[in-house]
């Protein structure tokens, strides 16, 4: 018997392993357009993509990327791409279409200080509501968070499964920090990870009805090109794809948008917990600030504060069993942020009561260090 | 209706939309239709291999109508959804329609970087020189002093000449026919199909409802022999003056030339990355 193989140890930073995410999960299309903090994910895919036949092309904007990943998407390939702040505000027009047209997509936001052009070189977390609610008009959406080298691997791979089992664009923030540090992974092999497809039509081309969600409320999905003609178009559609005004196949259609999430939201509402079970005082954080807060928490339990972390993998749909179940248990929750306050609404929002909700905002380009946040545990264990 | 219309009609046209269309009646979207599918049935090409792409507007309730792949996306952005789609399927033969304003204002930076990057696309643009469905706004198309409903006062700004701005944006096949010119702008739409390479024929259409109405220009039959009147061959106008074409335009070929295609300069890209590829592992 030969000797398993020594698990390959990587010195990789976090763009450098979404690529390899992305390669892992299958996306063979990639569309850009320059911008910092991203544009390593685009520079490597553009030597990666083409060795295996799959396809980079850098486009005049983040509105024509955004355009083309949908493109390539319909026509059979899992696609991505990737930006930041002011890239990130020009694909909104297009991402409302890939949740209209049940496009499966990925789109990596590396967040940067904003507004507008900001703080291209700092980490922030203010895309944190644009990313759910940043295209107009109601509708469903999936936002993961990044916290390490080795999240944006795992993450971005769940986020071609979840775009490619729910047929939804799925949004992968990360922030300047976790994309540009740098730090030794054993990433998993491709055997070792579960890797989804969408799920095609196999019926006769003329039996099949484009918008018709299955059991699950999801519809098959068919490549341009398969023979199984039909139209896809961004006005609201009947279950043909043909545009319709009527308000009960309006009503139909809208609500199996947003059926198809919430009946799976045991499923896409990833957490990760850090000493809760006994945890008196929570902190509840996502992307590279989570990292700080598990230093902080360790540092609080060596000093006897009963502190726990609960981290958010996915923003959107909010993980709200997970945070509420925080809520009733410990006496406070304090939510950290690269931001005025944004989770830490959404925490509040769920919290009825139960506890204490404070927030701790960072909007001054730097990353919240695991000391401030563990000043923080001392006082509230102390109030 | 003839045989041979009716015939083309059950083949192209799909049953299960639910007809009217929402074009106004004269108008010459369907004009531009028949000439498509026409072009299409001469060339033999397989309704599965098509993918008729739009933007918004009055073009861009084209594709809901025919039996093709078809997409109808955002305003001005139909090209970029056509790259990824040409990009990941080169068998396909992909089509864009456009209209004016959609092509060349909130798609102008689309449209030349794909004229410009060559992808083999065919870009088929409705020049009826207002923005129609809205309700008659002037587009970067509506002649100078022309009256719409956003220039009460007289139009102040210069049109672009959207062939032209293909030939110098580097498409490999331009050409510009009418509504009125029906065989031609067939036979046009046949050359940049078969194309290798960025193809776009633009085509000058009526607007009789909100354009020639409020410019007194008459109704359809009008606005078609104003087409006639002003078209001229594009050899013909090489003979004549500045003069004698002011006011007027031009029709048939403006560019045929032969550049690599992206499609077959990304082929050679993916066959360099597999060699290095080969080279750095042992």
């Amino acid at each position: 018997m030969r000797p398993k193989a020594t698990p390959k140890r990587q010195l990789l930073q976090g763009n450098e392993a979404i690529v390899e995410g992305a390669l892992a999960a299958g996306c063979t299309f990639f569309a850009g357009y320059p911008i910092t903090p991203a544009s390593e994910i685009s520079e490597i895919l553009s030597v990666r993509l083409p060795r295996q036949g799959g396809t980079f092309i850098q486009m005049e904007d983040e509105i024509a990327s955004m355009g083309a990943i949908i493109g390539a998407s319909l026509t059979g390939a899992k696609s991505m791409t990737a930006t930041s702040g002011p890239g990130f505000s020009l694909m909104q027009e297009n991402l409302g279409f890939a949740c209209i047209t049940e496009v499966p997509c990925v789109i990596v936001n590396v967040m940067r200080g904003g507004p507008s052009t900001g703080l291209p070189t700092n980490p922030a977390q203010g895309d944190v509501m644009q990313a759910r609610w940043g295209t107009h008009g109601d509708h469903p959406i999936i936002v993961m968070a990044v916290s390490t080298v080795r999240d944006c691997f795992d993450i971005t791979v769940q986020a071609f499964n979840f775009s490619e089992e729910y047929r939804v664009p799925v949004i992968v923030l990360s922030d300047e920090m976790v994309a540009h540090t740098r730090e030794t992974v054993v990433l998993p092999s491709r055997e070792e990870i579960t890797v989804f497809d969408r799920i095609r039509p196999d019926m006769p081309a003329e039996w099949y009805i484009p918008y018709e969600g299955d059991s699950r409320g999801v519809p098959r999905m068919a490549a341009f090109g398969d023979g199984f003609r039909h139209h896809v178009t961004g006005l609201v559609h009947d279950p043909r794809g043909f545009p319709t005004q009527r308000p009960d196949e309006i009503d139909h259609f809208m609500h199996r948008l947003f059926k198809k999430i919430s009946k799976n939201l045991k499923t896409i509402q990833l957490t990760k917990s850090f000493f809760l079970d006994d945890a008196e005082i929570a902190v509840v954080a996502y992307g590279s600030v989570a990292r700080s807060a598990h230093r902080a928490v360790l540092e609080a339990r060596e000093m006897g504060i009963r502190a726990g972390l609960l981290q958010l993998c996915t923003l959107f749909p909010f993980p709200r069993e997970s945070v509420e179940r925080v809520a009733r248990q410990c006496r406070a929750i304090v939510v950290p942020e690269m931001s005025i306050g944004q989770m830490s609404r959404e925490v509040k929002r769920v919290n009825q009561g139960f506890c204490r909700v404070e927030k701790h905002s960072r909007i001054d380009g730097q990353l919240i260090t695991p000391d401030e946040i563990c000043n923080r545990l001392i006082q509230l264990h102390h109030s | 209706m003839p045989k041979e219309v009716t015939k083309l009609i059950h083949k192209y046209l799909r049953h299960d939309k639910k007809f009217p269309h929402v074009w106004c009646p004269g108008c010459g979207n369907g004009i531009i239709l028949g000439a498509l599918i026409r072009a299409i049935d001469d060339l033999g090409l397989q309704k599965d291999e098509i993918v008729l792409a739009s933007g918004i507007g009055c073009s861009g309730r084209m594709p809901v109508y025919v039996d093709f792949n078809t997409l109808h996306t955002t305003h001005g952005r139909a090209l970029t959804f056509s790259t990824g789609i040409k990009m990941v399927n080169p068998d396909l033969t992909v089509i864009a329609v456009m209209g004016d304003g959609d092509a060349t204002a909130i798609g102008g930076n689309h449209f030349i970087h794909a004229a410009r990057r060559n992808v083999n696309l065919t870009a088929l643009v409705i020049n009826n020189q207002i923005y129609g469905m809205t309700g008659g706004q002037h587009s970067p198309a509506t002649p100078y002093d022309a009256l719409s409903t956003t220039s009460h006062y007289g139009h102040i700004e210069q049109p672009f000449p959207i062939a032209e701005l293909a030939v110098t944006a580097g498409a490999c096949f331009v050409a510009r026919g009418t509504v009125y010119h029906v065989k031609l702008l067939e036979s046009l739409i046949k050359k940049a199909v078969k194309k290798r390479g960025f193809s776009i024929v633009e085509v000058m259409s009526n607007c009789h409802i909100q354009f020639g109405r409020r410019n007194q220009l008459g109704g359809p039959v009008e606005m078609l022999k104003w087409l006639r009147s002003h078209a001229v061959r594009v050899d013909k106008a090489r003979e004549m003056s500045a003069q004698d074409m002011a006011g007027k335009f031009t029709i048939g070929v403006l560019a045929d030339r032969e550049y690599p295609s992206y499609v077959e300069e990304y082929e050679r890209v993916r066959k360099k990355a597999r060699d290095s590829a080969h080279k750095e592992s042992p």
